[in-house]
This record gives structure tokens, C-alpha cells and sequence, in this order.
């Protein structure tokens, strides 16, 4: 368990990085927290003949709010949005998920951007990304662009983000009022990659009918995937308990397509996700109920 | 005496060493000049090795050789039958011993083919990627009901079957008291088991100086005087000639016991081969295809039991996965054919089990050696009885243990180590009731688990019972004596693994030394320090090394009164040994330290009278005529959550009794770790091959260890039943926490979730098989 051979250069600026990127572009791969890339390195399932360490590139990792967006750097890591207030306050679909990745050990040097670059469909963070709306900033030696998270995640392992671009921030909203949140997942053992996960977010009118749903898994398919339908069950309906089993019996059987492992059948992740889903909508409408007031 | 330190729960002493890095490691040795190996291993579970292509590899900068099985000429050889056939009448047993280099045809997944040795690791791994086999694949051999077919493809075709051995035991005659039954419970059970997955991977450094004509290897083995033997042999070499060191071994487990393993032969060859020091270390990868397994048993069982519980026969049959070779005998098999009789009077048993082989990896024990298997199928039966009967689960055990005045106690076949299974002591009666006195068994089932059941909640208890068969022969042997600082030097020939041998060994000896036990050195694992011995397995360190330290130490003792006797002209029986000196009764100024006595013991001038030994030293050796059995309880509570079925254990207790104990705490620490190994065996482990003989799950991201968060608290009580069969009055006890694990999970889901009619017959569980079983169930309800 060595790695192939590999060159390593360690720029201490983005246009550097950006420039060794562009030089080497397929051969070369952007080191961030290492967490995925590094073990699948040992393995050799990954033989990257350039490994660009961005780790000395200054001020990718921060968190902020401005007008009403939450700004975060790719190479803030795990544990800071764990402990971030400002997440707990304005996003804390976010700041309650993130102690389902993983370890802590592994969340101290783990990056949300480089769990995004990853796109593995098991993670948690793209699956938050595309429940919270959030848009990606990349950028190459000449141009900047943003991607929605939609666009973003195109497939397994696989994203939006061309040889030469690198992540540098995502912006998401700001929670939207009389909104109520909820994350949860099955894993084997606390800190592995979950059998079945689910976010929800329930925006519930004055008129105590729902204005807004969201529905999004994880490790459903060969993505984060939305379900949509499951969540329009719920749009301009007064929510009950029967209204919240038939959204999670559709959005299970309809719309998400497991393909188990060796952990779980399909059949399992599906039973899961209907679990799940009925247990999350129930929370996320009562958290509204309650910030309604 | 005034000080004991025999049974005194004393913090270990090899643990500063451990816990801040400066023990010594085989991945810690470093030599000038060496080399290491890697090893090209078969994808395939089952082919045919058309050709190698190793020419790349050889012109890769920094490669130093490249061996396939014809470059070993007449070394290449399979290995040696670890544990010969046990002494059954009728018995058939197809020896098939691993090769060091896979010739012609490839069995298992993970097979060596060629070793590379290179000037460093990583240059060894890149040249792996240069050299070329082509297979011709085969259809593997997985599923052990499949390979008893007629048209099964063959592993060893010389064979003509898939059988490695079958074995027929009988005591009394089941069929005969059949009619008699007032009840008989049939069903199927299937038991797999894991790997060991010990935190450190195995490794081996060889170096040979040709100067001296001496070998030094360092080994991960558990029993290095017999490596050190095979080895000699392998080589032509005089056993003085090697040397074997088996350092600190971060866990062993059983894997690591004396295997012989294609790489442990290999390295010490090539050493002398190439006249430079190699290094091999396993990494995990590697671990999870290469270093044995245990894995699974098929049992057709039934027992008949009259109307009030009690069982007059047992009738089983299994089939037992072997792997793609079999050195180490039929030791697993053999437990759990004795398991099966756990600690009830039957009177009555037929059991009998085919060994066969597959292309997977070798099964060997590992930490409970098939005794879980057999725990399993009795445990199962009697609640399932027990169930049909209407009668407590805890009262149809007690009317079935064996009474206390039938030890020794006859079962009448044949165990692990060839003689007739016979229980020493035990006591079986008041474990049972310290436990449900220690759970409040009945206070739950009768007042707290109706409330949990009234509030939507699945919460259920399990208890379970089971003996362990420990310190079988054929002996240790142990060196003691008292240095001129007066420190004490305890040398024995098995080796450590972590199990706290520096601390209980020097208790041993400093009872009956009377000197402190952190001036008490122990050595283990060195065949230069100590040239005797077997090795650490089947929980016999404590027993047999023990009592050999025992009986050494108190020679030694005998010797120190003698030679003290004399310095102070005063009678052996006022003589007492007290924190390292010895003195005369009540005379203070009568005193002096072992350690000027053990240089007056050594004079440089005038003579070491005729007919006694210079020094305070002493050797003596311990063989006991069978094994000590050791016996328990195990209780659990435990919450499923019924949608996603995970779960969360609330309690879990263990009462155990394994004779006189030497160190309560490294015995609660052998305990814990036992455990956790049995959670990981009843619900979280499980080696996932495809039908293509492929390990599906040979990474610790999707082979579930239980973690920290997974395992319990453990409260831990202790029975005292001494055996009779040494001196200390010892059992073992290093495979009791992982063995009933299983069968208490299975009756403590039941419980939980009443109000399924389940029947949990297999271990391993998961959630997403509980969710099967629960589905199959209210199926077949409907």
C-alpha cells in the first residue's frame, strides 16, 4: 500500500496553483485535505502523476456571511464548519450535518471543497449543497465562473469542474424564515459512509400550509439526488402525518435509485429512505411550526 | 509472607514501554543493507498459471530479484502439516499443506506467485505493476454444499474430491433414546466467523551472517521455538543456528500461531540467497487475502429433550469451510464438535463433520477456534426448547448443567489436543445466579421490560453459557533467576502478543520470591534466551507457561533458603524472603539481598560444592495431562430501534471462572477484548466473497470492526472453581469473551423484538439482515 510515483509542488498562491494546474491539467491532481485522495493513492487506485498541495495557498478557508449569503472558502475544513456559529445560526441544515462525516480526526483535515470536488454519491456535503442551493465558484488561470450545485454534481465521482479549474468558494442562502431543517442517516457504525441519508427543509406559510419542501439523499443513486415529486406532495397542503408517509413512500420507491453494497441491499436502502424521510419531514415541520412563532 | 502479589490487580509493567513507543516491533528493525519484499499475489480464486512474465521487473532501477516458484528449486516444497490427524477410528483427512510459491495453479485469491525484492517498498510495489501472468480462470470452488457435487471443479485434482476430512464422534446412542423425546428441535445454523484483523499486520526480517553461519529472523509468530525448528529443518540448518525474536506482536489472536506462511519461509531463504538482510511487512490489503481466516460452519442439528427440558441427545452434522489448504489439521472442526456438548450432562451425542475445501483463503483458529460455531448450535437449541416447553430460558440451562459432584466430567470424545474431552472442575450453578442476580433478570422480565413494551420500545435481554477448553499440553518451560542487582530474570519460550505476560509472569514468580513485581524482568519470544517450548494459543499461556514459571521460581526459592540457610547459620524455617532480601525472622540485622546472595552463590574463589549449581537459578518445565476447562455466563440487554434496525446494547455482563486468577485486571482486559471481538462476530463483521471466490469487503472502510462507540461498558464478575490439574490452581481465560456472543445476540433480538415470531439461526447479523429475517418472518405468517 505505497503510492505510484508522483511529482509534488506546493504553491503558496492560487495563480501558482492555478498555473501548474493548466500545465499538467489531466495528469495532476489537487491535494486538499487528502482524505479520499491519499488512501485511494495507496491503493493505487489512483496514480496521479502530479499532485498539486494547496495547502499553503492563503485564504481559501473562511467563513462569512454578506447580504444574505453565506460565503465559505473550499479549504475550510470539516471541523470548522462544525464548530462555526454563524453556521449554526444561518445554516444549521449544514451545521447539524456535518458530525455525520466521518471522525473527527478525519473532519480535522477533510475540506468542504475537496468532499465537493470528490462527488462521492455516499458523502454528505453534496447532497447539503444541493438541498441548501448553493453555487460553486471555480476558477482557471484566466477565467472565474459559478456553477449551481445542480450543474455541479454530474455523476459518480464526477463534477462539473473542467482539468484546469480549481474550487474556490461555495455561497449559499441564508436559512429562509418559518423554515424547519432536518438530517439523518443510517450508518453501520458511527463515521461510516451511510447506508442511507436524508435532508429535508419545510417552509410552512402564516396559513399553516406548506409553502417550500426539499427532499434530497445520499447514497441513493450515482449522485445526490432531489425528489422532487415527493417533495410537491407536501407544496400548499396542511401537513399531516399521512401526507408525510405518502412523500416518503414516493420519494423512496420513485424516485431514487439505490444500488446497494455490501451492507445493504436496495431493497434495505429503500426501506431506509422511506424511514428516514417520514422521520425528517416530521422534524423539519415541527422546527417550522416552532420558528414560525 | 506479608506482601501477596499472586491474584493482585497490578498495573501492567510493560505498559510505559508500550504506551510511550520504545518497544521493539518487527516493522522497528532497520539493518544496514536490507531489502524488501513484495509479493505479486493471484486475482483469481481459482486458475491456471500459463505464464510469467517477469523480465520488466528485473530492469526496474533498485530492483535486486525476482523469484516464481521454479527459481526456489528444492526449497520449493509445501509446508509442514502443522497438527497431524486426531486419533479417531475411521477418520479421513486429504493433507494439503500451502506451497511458498504458487506453481502451475493458482487456489485462493491472494495467492503469492512471485516475490520481487527491491532496494526499497515503494520500488518493490512499482515493479509488481511490470510483471505479467496470464491465467487461464477456472470456476472457483465457494460454496461448501456446491463442492461436494459431482461436478464440482477440483482444487486438488489429485484428490478426486473437495473433501479434506470427515470425522465421526459418539457418545452413548442418540437414535436409541430418540423414541423416548417428549420433543426434538431440528433446524439448519450457519456460524461464519471472521478475520483476526490484529492491529499489527504480520512481518518477518531475516538476516544471515555468514560469518558466524547464524540466522536471526524476526517474526510475528506466537510460537517461535517451533518456527525456529521448522525453519532449521527447511534450511538445513542446526537448530543453534537460527534464531528466532518474536518482539512485541500488536495482537495475534491465533492467525499468527505457527503457520509457516509462504512469506515466513521465503524471507529467511532469500536472506542467505542474496546475503543481505530482507523485510517483508504485510500491509492491510495484503492482511485481509493472506493471513488466515476462521469463517464458517453449516450445522444439520437437532436434540432431543424430554417434557421437562432436560436433554437426552444430540445429533449434528456440519460441514466445515476449510479453505484452500489445511496445515493446521482439524482443531476448528474438533472445538466445535466438543462445544456442542457445552456444560450440560448429554448423554447421548452423534456428531460428525465434513472439512471442505474452497478457493479462499486457508481457515486456521482464530480467538475461540471454532468454539463459538458449536456454542452456538446447543445455545440455539436450548431456546428454541425452551420456547416449545414454556420453560425460562435460564432454568432449562440450570436443569441441564452438570452437577458439581460429576467432575471430572467424561464427554467421551476426543478434543483439540487428542486426548478425551474431560472437564477438570467446575461449578456451574452459582455463575448462572450471580448473573441474573447482577442483570436483575427477573425483575426485568417481569417489571421493567412490559413498561419498555408499553411505551413502543424493543428492548430485550439475552443469557447465555458456555465452557472453554484452555492449557492444553504439550508443555512450556521457563527459566528464573536472581541477577547480582537483584533483580529477577523470568525467561519462557512462547511468545506475546500483548496480553500482559510481563506483569503476570513476574507475579508468579514474585510470590514466591518475595520481590516486588516491577523488579521482575520477563523475557518471552527469543529461542536464544529460552530453546523450549510450543508457543501462546488455545489460552494456555497463563496455565502452562505459568505453572512452568511456578515450579521454576520455586526451586529457585528452595535454592535461596538453602544457600541462606548456610550464610546465616540459622534453620531454612526462620528464614523469610520480604521485598527482595531475605532475613531471619525477627533478627533485622539477619538480613541480606537476593542479590549479594546470588553472588555469594557465585564465588570467584573457592568451589561450588559438589552436587549443587552455582547462582540462584533454576529451569523446570510443566505438561499437564489435559486441558483446564474454564466456564461463564453472558448477559446483555439490548435495543433495536424496529425500523432501521440498529442497534444499541445497554448492559452487558459477564461472570466468568477460570480457576484461581492471577491479575484481575489483565484478566477484565482479556475479557473486554473478547467481547468486542464477539460484537464484531455477532453483528458487524462478515467477509463478503462473490461467486467468483472474490473478497468483496477487504478494507477496514467496508470490514466492520466494532469501534469505541460500538463496544459497551462490561462489568465483569468471577466464579473460582480451581482446576486440579496444576499447582496454581489456574484455567485459562483468553478466548472466554468472544466465544457465547453470538448466541446472545440471536436470543437477545429475539426478545427485543417479540412481537415477531423469530427465529435467528445464522451469525453474522446486520440491520440489513435482521430486516430480511424480520420480512421472512411476518411472511411466513401471513
Amino acid at each position: 500500500m505505497k503510492p505510484a510515483p508522483f511529482e509534488y509542488f506546493c504553491p503558496d498562491s492560487i495563480d501558482q496553483a492555478l498555473d501548474l494546474l493548466s500545465e499538467h491539467g489531466d495528469e495532476a491532481r489537487i491535494l486538499a485535505g487528502g482524505q479520499s485522495l491519499v488512501p485511494a493513492m495507496n491503493f493505487r487506485i489512483q496514480q496521479p502523476a502530479v499532485l498539486i498541495d494547496i495547502n499553503r495557498v492563503p485564504d481559501l478557508d473562511y467563513i462569512l456571511e454578506e447580504e444574505n449569503v453565506l460565503r465559505i472558502g473550499a479549504m475550510t475544513r470539516e471541523r470548522q464548519l462544525e464548530f462555526s456559529d454563524l453556521l449554526s445560526q444561518q445554516a444549521p441544515l449544514l451545521h447539524e450535518s456535518v458530525p455525520f462525516i466521518a471522525h473527527p480526526q478525519i473532519r480535522n483535515r477533510g475540506t468542504i471543497g475537496g468532499s465537493l470536488v470528490n462527488a462521492d454519491p455516499a458523502a454528505e456535503l453534496p447532497a447539503l449543497m444541493l438541498a441548501l442551493n448553493a453555487r460553486l465558484k471555480v476558477r482557471n488561470n484566466s477565467q472565474e465562473r459559478w456553477i449551481e450545485a445542480p450543474e455541479f454534481f454530474i455523476g459518480m465521482f464526477t463534477t462539473a469542474l473542467e482539468a484546469d479549474e480549481i474550487l474556490l468558494e461555495i455561497a449559499l442562502p441564508v436559512m429562509a424564515e418559518r423554515t424547519g431543517w432536518s438530517f439523518m442517516e443510517v450508518a453501520p457504525r458511527s463515521g461510516d459512509y451511510a447506508l442511507m441519508g436524508v435532508a429535508a427543509l419545510v417552509t410552512m406559510g402564516e396559513d399553516g400550509k406548506c409553502e417550500g419542501a426539499k427532499l434530497v439523499y445520499l447514497n441513493a443513486g450515482d449522485g445526490p439526488l432531489e425528489a422532487k415529486e415527493a417533495a410537491n406532495i407536501l407544496l400548499g397542503e396542511k401537513i399531516s402525518d399521512d401526507l408525510i408517509q405518502s412523500a416518503a413512500e414516493h420519494g423512496s420507491e420513485h424516485e431514487i435509485t439505490p444500488f446497494g453494497n455490501v451492507h445493504a441491499s436496495p431493497e434495505f436502502q429503500r426501506h431506509l429512505a422511506q424511514v428516514l424521510t417520514k422521520k425528517t419531514l416530521t422534524q423539519a415541520v415541527r422546527r417550522a411550526e416552532e420558528r414560525k412563532q | 509472607m506479608t506482601t501477596r502479589y499472586f491474584g493482585k490487580r497490578i498495573k501492567r509493567n510493560e505498559d510505559p514501554r508500550l504506551l510511550t513507543g520504545r518497544s521493539l516491533f518487527v516493522d522497528d528493525v532497520d539493518l544496514p543493507g536490507m531489502l524488501h519484499a513484495a509479493f505479486v499475489r493471484s486475482p483469481y480464486a481459482h486458475a491456471r498459471i500459463i505464464n510469467i512474465d517477469v523480465s520488466q521487473a528485473l530492469k526496474r532501477e533498485g530492483v535486486v530479484a525476482v523469484y516464481i516458484a521454479d527459481d526456489l528449486g528444492d526449497y520449493w516444497k509445501p509446508g509442514p502439516l502443522l497438527v497431524s490427524p486426531p486419533p479417531i477410528a475411521d477418520t479421513v483427512f486429504n493433507e494439503k499443506t500451502q506451497v511458498p510459491l504458487a506453481k502451475d495453479k493458482v487456489k485462493f485469491s491472494g495467492e503469492p506467485i512471485v516475490m520481487v525484492v527491491a532496494e526499497s517498498r515503494y520500488i518493490a510495489e512499482d515493479a509488481l505493476a511490470d510483471i505479467y501472468v496470464d491465467y487461464e480462470p477456472f470456476s472457483a470452488v465457494v460454496d461448501m454444499e456446491k463442492a461436494l457435487e459431482e461436478d464440482s471443479p477440483l482444487i486438488h485434482e489429485d484428490l478426486g474430491t473437495n473433501i479434506a476430512a470427515r470425522v465421526v464422534q459418539k457418545k452413548g446412542d442418540y437414535e436409541s433414546i430418540k423414541p423416548d423425546a417428549a420433543l426434538i428441535i431440528k433446524r439448519r445454523f450457519s456460524y461464519e466467523h471472521g478475520c483476526a484483523a490484529a492491529m499489527e499486520n504480520r512481518g518477518v526480517v531475516a538476516e544471515w551472517d555468514r560469518r558466524s553461519g547464524r540466522l536471526t529472523v524476526w517474526d510475528t509468530t506466537q510460537a517461535p521455538v517451533v518456527i525456529r525448528n521448522g525453519l532449521a529443518d527447511l534450511l538445513g540448518l542446526s537448530e543453534r543456528q537460527v534464531r528466532v525474536i518474536a518482539p512485541f506482536i500488536g495482537g495475534g489472536f491465533g492467525p499468527k500461531i505457527m503457520m509457516f506462511y509462504q512469506e515466513e519461509v521465503l524471507v529467511p531463504w532469500v536472506a542467505i540467497q542474496l546475503d543481505r538482510p530482507v523485510k517483508w511487512i504485510e500491509d492491510r490489503a495484503e492482511n485481509f487475502v493472506a493471513t488466515t481466516h476462521e469463517r464458517g460452519q453449516i450445522h444439520d442439528a437437532e436434540a432431543a429433550f424430554d417434557k421437562d427440558g432436560r436433554i437426552l441427545g444430540v445429533h449434528d452434522v456440519f460441514l466445515h469451510d476449510t479453505g484452500a489448504y489445511d496445515p493446521y489439521g482439524l482443531t476448528v472442526p474438533l472445538n466445535s464438535q466438543a462445544n456442542v456438548l457445552g456444560l450440560y450432562d448429554i448423554k447421548n451425542y452423534h456428531s460428525e463433520f465434513t472439512a471442505v475445501f474452497t478457493n479462499k483463503t486457508i481457515v486456521t483458529p482464530y480467538r475461540g477456534a471454532g468454539r463459538q460455531h458449536g456454542v452456538f448450535v446447543i445455545e440455539r437449541l436450548l431456546d428454541l426448547a425452551a420456547k416449545e416447553l414454556k420453560i425460562d430460558r435460564t432454568e432449562i440451562r440450570r436443569r441441564n448443567f452438570i452437577p458439581p459432584d460429576k467432575f471430572p466430567y467424561n464427554n467421551e470424545i476426543i478434543y483439540q489436543d487428542f486426548v478425551p474431552l474431560i472437564y477438570d472442575s467446575g461449578n456451574y450453578e452459582p455463575l448462572l445466579d450471580d448473573a441474573l442476580e447482577k442483570i436483575d433478570y427477573h425483575h426485568f422480565i417481569k417489571e421493567i421490560q412490559p413498561k419498555l413494551r408499553a411505551e413502543g420500545k424493543h428492548v430485550g435481554i439475552g443469557i447465555v453459557a458456555y465452557v472453554e477448553g484452555t492449557g492444553i499440553g504439550p508443555y512450556e518451560g521457563a527459566k528464573v533467576q536472581v541477577m547480582s542487582s537483584g533483580r529477577v530474570s523470568v525467561v519462557t519460550g512462547v511468545g506475546t502478543q500483548g496480553q500482559g505476560h510481563f506483569t503476570s509472569f513476574a507475579q508468579i514468580a514474585a510470590e514466591q520470591l518475595g520481590v516486588p513485581v516491577d523488579k521482575i524482568d520477563v523475557v518471552t519470544g527469543d529461542t536464544d534466551q529460552f530453546y523450549w517450548g510450543a508457543g501462546t494459543f488455545a489460552s494456555r499461556g497463563a496455565v502452562v507457561a505459568g505453572n512452568a514459571i511456578y515450579e521454576a521460581a520455586r526451586d529457585v526459592r528452595k535454592k535461596i533458603l538453602q544457600v541462606a540457610s548456610e550464610h546465616f547459620n540459622a534453620p531454612e524455617d526462620e528464614l523469610e524472603l520480604f521485598d527482595g532480601q531475605i532475613r531471619v525472622a525477627d533478627v533485622p540485622r539477619m538480613s541480606i539481598s537476593l542479590g549479594e546472595l546470588a553472588k555469594k552463590a557465585n564465588p570467584t574463589r573457592g568451589a561450588v560444592k559438589p552436587g549443587t549449581q552455582p547462582g540462584l537459578e533454576a529451569t523446570n518445565y510443566f505438561g499437564p495431562e489435559r486441558g483446564a476447562t474454564s466456564s461463564g455466563i453472558h448477559a446483555m440487554i439490548i435495543e433495536v430501534d424496529p425500523e432501521t434496525l440498529q442497534i444499541h446494547i445497554q448492559k452487558y455482563l459477564v461472570v466468568h471462572d477460570c480457576g484461581k486468577v492471577i491479575n484481575p485486571l489483565i484478566l477484565d482486559g482479556q475479557i473486554h477484548g473478547g467481547v468486542a471481538q464477539g460484537i464484531g462476530n455477532a453483528f458487524y463483521e462478515r467477509l463478503v466473497y462473490d461467486d467468483d471466490g472474490q473478497l468483496l469487503n477487504g478494507t477496514f472502510m467496508d470490514y466492520h470492526l466494532p469501534s469505541a462507540l460500538d463496544v459497551p461498558r462490561i462489568e465483569t464478575a468471577h466464579g473460582e472453581t480451581v482446576s486440579p490439574l496444576n499447582a496454581m490452581g489456574v484455567k485459562g481465560a483468553g478466548e472466554a469473551g468472544a466465544i457465547p456472543v453470538g448466541p446472545l445476540f440471536a436470543q437477545a433480538l429475539e426478545d427485543a423484538l417479540h412481537n415477531v415470531d423469530l427465529e435467528i439461526l445464522e451469525i453474522p447479523l446486520n440491520s440489513n439482515r435482521l430486516w430480511e429475517i424480520i420480512n421472512d418472518a411476518n411472511n411466513k405468517g401471513k
